[in-house]
């Protein structure tokens, strides 16, 4: 039993420090790629080409001074962050790396991961309701508005994708794209399943709860030093989440680009982390590139066009599927 | 049961516990380790250069309501379709059709909300 417990732990810590380290140098990645988009050199001061300046940015954060707002709801407020954090790191639990490469195994992971991601509304809207505070009120409940909005459509697309592998198992559904991945058959579904994510973590050119032009920074104005470094590290961390998510459903995971002599020598995490490193540049090229939806019109996008649109292309594959007999055992 | 529990489920508890630990350790030893000076200017709520002269929590605008409603009875729907796509196989026919007859009702609903404008943000 101790044993056991201790694995798990071990187990546990080999996920959860890289992950913190590469959620560090994904803002240095965003930075340094910005600037090179805009023509400039990022930051380029601390350490070799700006190599530290992640590690000075949290120890700078550290040594700040907690601010407790004085008609905020003093718990919540303290439990805003801690929910938010909390839950960016319970899924990657379920995340196959490899082969065999994950923690637990469940039969329901993708369903786990889907639940995940819908409690992290929770997160913000005690934010925005505990700072008692204008900005953050209005940006959590945009916020939760939009974010609710698209799992809708993220939830047809997961059932799409699910009925193509016939598991949810995560698994299985890399297994299953051995053959093709899913991205050639469900190119459709690819593309709403990555809009939806870059509007559920709230990012550009979704992030209207944010916007620093009317909202000042949204569902956080009134955090500082830790508790806004946590909703920082929640908020990347639920970036690498969707990626992974998206790398599994679509991209076939840790399986090789085509499965010949030079390509499946390279083992399968390596794969995967390129894979998810592919939509980590996409978050950031939307970032640099696009401008700011208005808020009617994500509205409309998620309601009036990814809803119908997932739902429909959902009964044309199991239409497809039953009809041609291609369903999964 | 126990050995599912052991095998697959324990990591995740684990993993909650040591989560919460790991947050409450950085945010209370960011907390004791800096210097704290609170003053009056400082503890108030962020105001553009005013002092906040009444609660934040004053009425908002419905529609945030309302895209909770359409958004419980959407995401109901899809929770009903994730027990029906992985037992397809073993239904028959008929399973398909009673699924695609609900769908087509929640459609109906769907044409209604639009109609009548809940979805729309001028």
């Amino acid at each position: 039993m101790l044993y056991h417990l201790g694995f798990i732990i071990v187990s546990l810590l080999i996920i959860v420090i890289p992950l913190l380290i590469s959620v560090a140098y994904f803002t240095l990645v965003e930075r340094k790629f910005m600037g090179s988009m805009q023509r400039r050199r990022g930051p380029n001061v601390v350490g070799f080409m700006g190599l530290l300046q992640p590690l000075a940015d949290g120890l700078k954060l550290f040594a700040k001074e907690t601010i407790l707002p004085s008609n905020a709801n003093i718990v919540l407020f303290v439990l805003a962050p801690i929910i938010t954090f909390v839950l960016s790191l319970m899924g990657w639990i379920v995340i196959p790396f490899g082969e065999g490469a994950v923690v637990s195994d469940i039969n329901v992971g993708i369903l786990y991961l889907f639940a995940i991601s819908s409690l992290s509304v929770y997160g913000i809207i005690t934010a925005g309701w505990s700072s008692n505070s204008k900005y953050p009120f209005l940006g959590a409940l945009r916020s939760a508005a939009q974010m609710v909005s698209y799992e809708v459509s993220i939830g047809f697309i997961i059932v799409t994708v699910v009925i193509c592998a016939g598991s949810f198992n995560l698994s299985t559904i890399v297994l299953a794209q051995s053959k093709i991945w899913f991205i050639i058959p469900l190119f459709p579904m690819f593309i709403m399943f990555f809009i939806s994510a870059l509007a559920e973590t709230n990012r550009h050119p979704f992030d209207l709860p944010e916007a620093e032009a009317e909202l000042v920074s949204g569902y956080n104005v009134e955090y500082s030093a830790m508790g806004f470094a946590l909703f920082f590290l929640g908020e990347y961390a639920n970036m690498l989440i969707m990626s992974g998510m998206t790398t599994i459903l679509f991209l076939g995971g840790w399986l090789p680009l085509f499965d010949i002599m030079p390509l499946n020598l390279i083992p399968g995490p390596v794969w995967f982390s390129i894979k998810l490193s592919i939509f980590v540049i996409a978050f950031i090229w939307a970032r640099a590139a696009l401008p700011r939806y208005r808020y009617d019109q994500l509205m409309s996008l998620g309601w009036k066009a990814f809803l119908p649109l997932s739902l429909g292309w959902l009964l044309f594959t199991v239409a497809c599927l039953i009809s041609f007999n291609w369903l999964p055992e | 049961m126990q050995t599912l529990f052991y095998e697959e489920y324990s990591p995740i508890l684990v993993m909650s516990i040591l989560a919460v630990l790991l947050s409450v350790i950085i945010l209370g030893a960011s907390f004791l380790l800096s210097i704290q000076k609170p003053d009056t200017e400082k503890l108030s709520a962020y105001e553009c250069g005013f002092d906040p002269y009444e609660d934040a929590r004053n009425a908002f605008d419905v529609r945030f309501y309302i895209v909770a409603i359409l958004f419980i009875i959407f995401d109901l729907e899809a929770m009903f379709l994730f027990p029906w796509v992985v037992s397809i196989t073993h239904i028959s026919s008929m399973g398909l059709w009673v699924m695609v007859d609900f769908l087509i009702e929640l459609s109906i609903g769907f044409v209604y909300a639009w109609k009548i404008g809940a979805l729309e943000w001028e």
